[in-house]
């Protein structure tokens, strides 16, 4: 191509600019440190509709959490992932590690969820279902049971050392432990029967590697639900920082009406704010005392906010109390706060190209999903030539070729198996045609074909076992063929 | 521990790992000296792009102690295990040694358990559900590349499960093929025979000793020829165990059937080997794996499995 039909490159040189804050006269240039020291966040309890959600949220999350492993399904556990014999047991589902897609399968439908959540509503999933807000709202909880509200907590911080205090952080530090250690238990007990590892956890009888995860678990509870909190998802959290790319400017976020609000201040209650030349914004500050990120929500949005709309609910209360309406802090859009946008023409949004193929996508992948799960026969059946012999030939002149087929029954019945050879003419099973295989047990049977000599040109000809499953009366599971080839020497 | 002969790689790999676990040490400490000119909205003044402003946001303290937490282990690390140059650690520790130590404690646990088989006849264990199924993964692992998973060989592998036996088939011989090996010797017989066409005359001798298909002209002057053969085989053909000299008469061809094979052998006859398990397997596992072998010809008396 003729490097003069190129249009020319923009090349923007780097280089401090000269911005025009300078002019702002606290905007001296300033010597600060590579590392900023932690500033603790006192979040201050907040009443409202979405803390009510948010609780929800933490009720609901954790009743799964805590509860389903001591769910019972029969005669074992409803949920439980047996790494050791490798069987997964999900309710009336045993899996093996060869249904590994069904893994991947969930694993696309959360990631879908989140980007579809994440494009209407924005940091839904942060706000109030992921593990980390959970377990800070729940440790929190307990903070302020024993050490009271924000500037109690603040004051106690202050103080020297009293029995007092003593007192207080010791009984907060127990039960931050034990309810670390108890969640540490139930992750364990999603990998070993959670019964029996209570008995061994009283009879002290625990595997080390047991002990290890439980004690593990509970210590990364303990450290990021009790001191790192707002860190984790500042800092470390990769999801934080990749779901700018599923914001648009029609994205529910937690906003500052900032025509309505400005300019700020305090006045008394009688005052006509009009006349005061005020917004409706009243500066008490308090929708920065409980903000679990510890940010202003009045400086628009940033990254740190996780959208729990604590600030909202707080603010509302506020707007109620000196009798201004409601929502100077609220979920809204970009575009819908531009352009002074109703309820109704922000929801109209919502079905937007980029919610429609997420929605789109995440439904086709969740019916593909349980279609795979509802047509799922209840066992598998995997055919491997013998390594030794290509083939023989045995007495009678016949061709011998040996295979060794794995049964995996994922029933919780014993199946019988019947193995039939198909594929070329005069083939014949030589060996045992009906398999038992206990529940959920795997066993490798070897099988012999044999073929009349000329019945096949040499070389490898496509066979397949056709292999009928059926419980003991005869009902049968399923059927399946399997391919496999016949080796006929020269 | 490694494959270099002089001392200075050692060194080399040593003096680079802690100069550099050092020098890390000494970045975070001036860097936590540092200082960075700011302005006031946090930005460092550098514009791209006309509106892209590059933020000064601070790292977290913290985030320090997690650089120091890990200078500590690996200085740690270091002091235990192998990682400076040739230094093997405090420890010891070797992969070679841990995968020894992980097979002695496997065998440990196992070791009850060959006891008990070792203290039965192997006429018993092979009706012991639990042993079969021990014979069946050991057979697996050890014995199905030449025998075939089935234990039915294939050309130059003997069947095992056919009653017929080369050296034997009492459980005591078959421990002896498991520990020594065999070899089996059929040597070039052309010369002691006689002529080609001596040789295709006993070929057909010998398929006649099985009632297989045969030349009766060829077949009766073969016999005379046969002589030469009966030092092994036996007058009647019917072979030698203690030589390991097979049975011409029951139709069993390990080495190919047809007048072709049995002239290929018998003028070049032919050296065969089943290699010794002795050094691979231990006593208990040679005793479980003589009774799976022993019963797979025995089905009727070790079908109490």
């Amino acid at each position: 191509m003729d490097p003069q039909e190129n249009p020319p490159r923009k090349i923007v040189p780097i280089a401090p600019a000269h911005v025009p804050m300078a002019v702002d006269e606290d905007s001296t240039e300033q010597v600060i440190s590579l590392y900023a020291a932690h500033k603790k966040i006192y979040p201050r309890s907040v009443q409202g509709l979405f803390a009510y959600w948010r609780w929800v949220l933490v009720f609901v999350t954790q009743l799964v959490f805590y509860g389903l492993p001591w769910l019972e399904w029969g005669q074992r556990q409803a949920v439980l992932f047996d790494l050791g014999s490798r069987r997964f047991y999900i309710f009336g589902i045993v899996l093996y590690p060869q249904d590994f897609i069904y893994l991947t399968a969930i694993l696309v439908i959360s990631a879908f969820s989140l980007f579809l959540f994440t494009a209407v509503a924005g940091r839904l999933w942060c706000g109030y279902a992921c593990p980390q807000t959970v377990y800070s709202e729940i440790f929190l909880w307990v903070e302020r049971k024993i050490e009271g509200d924000r500037t109690a907590r603040m004051k106690l911080d202050a103080a020297g050392m009293s029995l007092e205090k003593l007192f207080k952080k010791a009984y907060k530090h127990i039960v931050w432990v034990g309810i670390a250690m108890w969640t540490g238990f139930t992750f364990v007990g999603y990998f070993t029967p959670i019964r029996e590892l209570g008995m061994e956890f009283f009879t002290g009888n625990m595997g080390s590697w047991e002990i290890f995860w439980v004690f593990f678990y509970a210590f990364a509870t303990y450290g990021n639900a009790g001191f790192m909190r707002e860190q984790v998802c500042k800092y470390m959290c990769p999801y934080a920082r990749f779901q700018s790319a599923m914001f648009d400017r029609d994205t529910l976020i937690v906003t500052y009406d900032e025509a309505r609000g400005e300019p700020r201040g305090a006045r008394s209650k009688k005052a006509d704010p009009k006349a005061l030349g005020l917004g409706s914004c009243v500066d008490c500050s308090l929708c920065v005392q409980v903000c679990p990120t510890g940010i202003d929500i009045r400086k628009g949005l940033q990254y740190e906010c996780i959208g729990c709309g604590a600030c909202a609910d707080v603010c509302d209360t506020v707007m109620e109390k000196v009798g201004y309406p409601k929502g100077l802090v609220k979920y809204s859009t970009q575009n819908a706060m531009a352009g002074g946008w109703s309820r109704e023409q922000t929801w109209r949004r919502v079905l937007r190209p980029r919610v429609l193929l997420y929605t789109g996508i995440l439904a086709i992948v969740t019916l593909a999903l349980l279609v795979s799960l509802a047509v799922r026969k209840p066992f598998k059946v995997d055919v491997v030539r013998d390594r030794a012999a290509l083939a023989r030939i045995v007495a009678g002149g016949q061709i011998e070729n040996v295979y060794r087929l794995q049964f995996m029954n994922a029933a919780e019945k014993p199946l019988h198996f019947k193995i039939e050879a198909q594929g070329l003419p005069g083939l014949k099973l030589v060996t045992q045609d009906d398999v038992l295989v206990s529940p959920t047990e795997s066993r490798w049977v070897s099988v012999r074909l044999q073929l009349p000599y000329d019945a096949a040109q040499p070389g490898s000809h496509p066979i397949h076992f056709h292999i009928r499953s059926y419980e003991e009366g005869e009902a049968v599971v399923g059927e399946i063929d399997e391919k496999s080839v016949f080796l006929v020497p020269r | 521990m490694s494959d270099f002969t002089g001392n200075f790689w050692h060194l080399f790999v040593a003096g680079i790992t802690l100069v550099g676990i050092i020098a890390c040490l000494i970045l975070l400490w001036f860097s936590g000296k540092a200082k960075a000119m700011t302005a006031n909205d946090n930005t460092t003044g550098h514009v791209w792009d006309g509106d892209l402003r590059e933020m000064n946001n601070p790292l977290p303290r913290w985030w320090v102690g997690l650089f120091i937490i890990t200078i500590v282990f690996s200085l740690v690390y270091l002091a235990f295990y192998p990682g400076l140059g040739n230094q093997p650690g405090k420890f010891g520790w070797t992969s070679a040694g841990q995968y020894d130590a992980e097979v002695a404690k496997a065998n440990e646990q196992v070791a009850p358990l060959y006891a008990k088989f070792l203290g039965m006849p192997p006429e018993e264990v092979a009706k012991d559900a639990q042993a079969m199924a021990i014979g069946d993964r050991l057979f697996m692992n050890n014995c199905a590349q030449c025998h075939g998973s089935d234990a039915r060989g294939s050309k130059g592998f003997p069947n095992l499960t056919d009653a017929d036996w080369l050296h034997g088939g009492s459980p005591e011989k078959i421990k002896e093929t498991l520990v020594q090996g065999r070899i089996g010797m059929m040597p070039p017989m052309a010369a002691a025979v006689g002529s080609p066409d001596d040789v295709r005359n006993v070929a057909h001798y010998v398929l006649s000793l099985s009632g297989s298909p045969h030349d009766s002209l060829r077949a009766s002057l073969g016999k005379a020829k046969f002589g030469a053969c009966a030092a092994c085989h036996g007058m009647d053909g019917k072979g030698n165990q203690s030589l390991g000299a097979p049975n011409l008469t029951d139709d069993i061809w390990l080495h190919g059937w047809g007048e072709n094979a049995i002239v290929n052998m018998i003028n070049n006859g032919k050296t065969n080997q089943m290699p010794a398990q002795a050094h691979k397997l231990t006593e208990g596992q040679i005793h479980v794996l003589t009774s799976y072998v022993w019963g797979l010809s025995n089905v009727k008396a070790a079908a109490g499995k």
